[in-house]
């Protein structure tokens, strides 16, 4: 009897490879979990005395309502998509980076010091210049604790929340010292970057930028990133260090790797926060949207897809907030309560639908 | 006396595991389980302290039906001794024993101690109360864990395939001891795959497969062919006559292949290790100095008591583990420096000992797992990409070449059962004709069927060619491949013996650590 395969004939068709059923019991899941989280919210909303279904309208009309509205939604989605995308790929070799703050303040530094410092150069090329120089700060940063992974088993829990603080605090001193703005009335910020260096708007009037774009091509980039050899190599590590060693994969490389490449984009997050919005470095550029991505890459399901609508709706979530805080005399911080509760019911969730699944 | 009454067992997500098993234990037999691995045999045995309740039927211990109110009256009437002794190592034998007892705040150790010596000396368990567990054997190991539950009063003792962990003579000591413990009136009923102790030492024989008793008589009126028939049931007829060959040969038949003339006859020398050490886990030594050749077209069995060396020789061929000195060359280069990826290329298949932990992941689907040491190769891949149909295509031939029972290429590898695991194993490391095959107890739980499956297969790629170096904990295993044996003790061969030479008594001593020069000497002054 002979054990060699047969040469790979050519394949009839390319199938779907997508478990519909699956996938529909997810996004079922997914929904539920924000529906009960605004449920909760609508709780809160009757026992403050006002009208859920005036104040929900009044968020729904703020985030989705017109178009300078929706627009200044996907703005906000803008880094949490990028943010997600990176996380999603440490996740899924079962590594919490929870570093994306730190790696997004060092993009905007680095991105910003490479405007600030060669503003002579053309504005194209410099563009890219200062994207390349954000991707590897932030790379750094990661990669700093994929490294000590690696080499020392340092859990990267706390590495990457140290990293966090360390980044927090060197922004600070930044743009108290180095790079303060000398005609800024001592202001904590940098210095505007050129004028020519903005991002294209791709709305006029709105806040809309080509960092947008950007999100959405990385989005794509993601897509082919887990059917490449590298992906697939992530995924193995993700599900069983022991096999990844018994067929020769490097555990520590790949640590190593993907906190480098999630870092890596993430600073391009970085990137596209002050060359889209900003224009300069301020202290507040990362204002919680590490901790934030994370939660959408989460409720996305680590799926590219998933986490663009999980995005978006929590791009929605901010910005409609605000509009219900001015029009229905909500306080923002119900947004923070639905936030919360929607992260409480992911976690709930895989506990209660394993539980029903086994059932 | 034991005895389970229509008891049924189904698990919340249909799986039926016992099926109206009815079975009776009368007091001072000594029983035995018998039947494949999946055949509900533990979960059956597990019932009587309460570990595992039935959805249906009764299990009763001298006449005390099991349910939660009972259990703290039946536990110490039942010794339950699993195949990881509970024992704590730095402390003594006494007090282990001591340990497990309930309720004296304080205890007379002196006492106690003359108590249990006595119940010692009842059954003829020989153990120092004094000795530190760390310090003794298994075997040893295992009479602690006997003496215990004597010592708290069992009536009943239920051992989980007892002697997979034992030298021959150390099992054949165990199962004197248990005989005299059943004509002093206990229960005893133990699980366990070998044939030939179970006609050896026991009373009463049961074979349940597939969840249901399918055979029950004295052991005297049994054979070791019908009961490995019985094993395999039904599917016998689906088999091929060479596999039922392989099975019956298990019971013991003959089929001697020609080693020497293989090696007389100038083979090539395809695994050659020289003076090898290598260090366990805890960096201490395990290998110390071993020498060994595989030819082409020869199985080299290992055998010898676990953790003698043999897994740490054997990773570091495959280069798991780092080699101390010594050097590993195979098909003729020199492989001491090489890492694992440089096996993969060269060809080395390797089977794990642990198919669910090393050699799947199993919540991966059957496609994805086969490719795992290939995906970078083409046409898995092309720059980069996987190729997805190109995988596909690859993984429906592994199903359809080695018969894996599943529904498609897609189903994660966690719904295969032990055997379907173990062959989809097979197919990928065979797949790509290797030269070298190392194999770690490439059929440990599996049942007989598939492991007949397995060995056919090793057979097959011998035949091939292929160099082939068989690790196994199961002598009648080793004896029915190998062309040549090695035993290891203490991380030192003790000789190489060819296998129609060997005989059980032979590699008991070896594996006790007598060197096969030793043995001859004697053998020759005698």
């Amino acid at each position: 009897m002979t054990t060699t395969t047969k040469p790979i004939p050519k394949p009839e068709r390319a199938k779907p490879r997508i478990d519909w059923r699956k996938l529909g019991g997810r996004v079922f899941q997914a929904v539920l979990s924000v529906v009960l989280a605004m449920l909760i919210g609508a709780l809160l909303l009757l026992v403050s005395g006002t009208n859920p279904l005036t104040a929900y309208r009044s968020l729904f009309y703020g985030a989705f309502g017109t178009v300078d509205r929706f627009a200044e939604t996907l703005v906000k989605a803008t880094p949490l998509l990028i943010i997600a995308v990176s996380v999603s790929i440490c996740f899924r070799a079962q590594v919490w980076n929870i570093g994306a703050e730190g790696q997004l303040i060092l993009g905007a530094i680095t991105s910003t010091w490479v405007a600030l410092t060669f503003s002579s150069l053309p504005a194209p090329l410099l563009l890219v210049l200062s994207l390349i120089a954000g991707a590897i700060g932030g790379a750094v940063w990661g990669g700093i604790a994929g490294i000590l992974k690696a080499k020392m088993q340092a859990n990267e829990v706390i590495t990457t929340s140290m990293l966090n603080y360390i980044a927090v605090y060197l922004l600070g001193f930044l743009v108290r010292g180095p790079l303060m703005d000398p005609n800024g009335f001592n202001f904590p910020q940098s210095a505007l970057i050129k004028e020519s260096l903005e991002l294209p708007r791709l709305i006029p009037g709105t806040r809309l930028n080509l960092a947008f774009v950007l999100a959405l091509l990385l989005v794509a980039g993601a897509m082919v990133f887990w059917r490449s050899t590298i992906g697939f190599r992530t995924e193995i590590v993700g599900a069983s260090r022991r096999v990844a060693k018994q067929i020769g994969l490097s555990v520590g490389g790949t640590f190593v790797l993907v906190t480098a490449l999630s870092g890596a984009l993430v600073g391009m997050a970085g990137w596209g926060e002050i060359f889209g919005l900003h224009f300069r470095l301020i202290e507040e550029i990362a204002r919680g949207l590490g901790n934030l991505g994370i939660v959408v890459a989460l409720l996305g399901e680590l799926h590219p897809l998933g986490m663009l609508v999980s995005s978006l709706l929590f791009g929605a979530l901010v910005v409609g907030g605000n509009a219900m805080e001015r029009n229905a005399g909500v306080p923002f911080a119900l947004v923070d309560v639905i936030q919360g509760a929607i992260i409480l019911l992911i976690l709930a969730r895989t506990y209660f639908f394993k539980k029903a699944s086994a059932s | 006396m034991l005895a389970f009454d229509g008891v049924e067992m189904r698990y919340p997500d249909g799986t039926v595991a016992l099926r109206d098993v009815s079975m009776q234990v009368p007091q001072g037999q000594f029983c035995v389980v018998l039947g494949p691995s999946g055949a509900g045999k533990s979960t059956l045995l597990r019932m009587v302290n309460g570990l595992v309740t039935p959805s249906r039927g009764t299990v009763t211990v001298d006449g005390l039906s099991v349910d939660r109110k009972t259990l703290p009256r039946i536990r110490p009437r039942v010794g339950m001794i699993h195949q990881h002794f509970k024992l704590v190592a730095p402390f003594t034998v006494a007090e282990n024993i001591i340990l497990r007892l309930r309720g004296s705040l304080f205890i007379d150790m002196k006492k106690v101690q003359r108590e249990i010596a006595k119940v010692a000396e009842q059954y003829r368990l020989e153990v120092d109360l004094d000795a530190r567990v760390q310090e003794l054997s298994v075997g040893e190991q295992q009479r602690v864990e006997i003496l215990s539950s004597l010592y708290r009063g069992a009536q009943v003792l239920i051992l989980d395939e007892p002697t997979a962990v034992l030298t021959p003579q150390e099992a054949d000591n165990l199962g004197v001891i248990l005989r005299e413990m059943a004509r002093q009136g206990k229960t005893i009923v133990f699980i366990s795959h070998k044939l030939e102790e179970v006609m050896k030492v026991t009373d009463r024989v049961t074979v349940l497969r597939g969840g249901r008793v399918v055979f029950s008589s004295l052991t005297r009126e049994t054979t070791k062919q019908e009961l490995a028939r019985e094993m395999i049931g039904r599917e016998l007829s689906g088999l091929r006559s060479e596999q039922a060959a392989v099975v019956l040969a298990l019971a013991g038949a003959e089929d001697a292949s020609l080693a020497a003339e293989k090696i007389a006859n100038g083979a090539q020398a395809v695994i050659e290790v020289t003076d090898l050490h290598v260090n366990d886990d805890r960096n201490l030594p395990a290998v110390r100095g071993v020498d060994l050749t595989v030819h082409r077209g020869e199985i080299l069995g290992i055998a010898g008591v676990d953790g003698n060396g043999q897994h740490e020789l054997v990773e570091a061929i495959v280069r798991l583990r780092p080699v101390q000195s010594g050097q590993i060359r195979l098909n003729g280069k020199d492989a001491t420096r090489w890492d694992v990826r440089d096996t993969i290329a060269h060809n080395v298949a390797y089977i794990s000992d642990d198919r669910q932990k090393d050699g799947l992941i199993l919540n991966f689907d059957l496609s994805r797992n086969a490719v795992i040491k290939l995906f970078e190769r083409e046409p898995f891949s092309r720059r980069g990409l996987l190729n997805f149909d190109a995988i596909d295509e690859f993984t429906k031939n592994l199903i359809e070449q080695f018969d894996v029972r599943t529904p498609g290429p897609h189903v994660a590898a966690a719904k295969l059962s032990g055997g379907n695991q173990q062959k989809l194993i097979l197919a990928r490391e065979l797949s790509q004709s290797p030269s070298v095959i190392i194999a770690n107890k490439p059929t440990r739980g599996l049942d007989i069927g598939a492991a007949a499956y397995v060995h056919e297969r090793l057979l097959a790629e011998r035949e091939r060619g292929a160099a082939i170096l068989l690790l196994s904990a199961d002598l009648d295993e080793i004896l029915l491949l190998s062309d040549r044996i090695l035993v290891m003790c203490n991380g030192q061969s003790m000789g190489v013996l060819e296998r129609q030479h060997a005989d059980v008594q032979t590699l008991g001593l070896m594996m006790a650590g007598t060197p096969l020069a030793s043995i001859e000497k004697q053998g020759a002054i005698s």
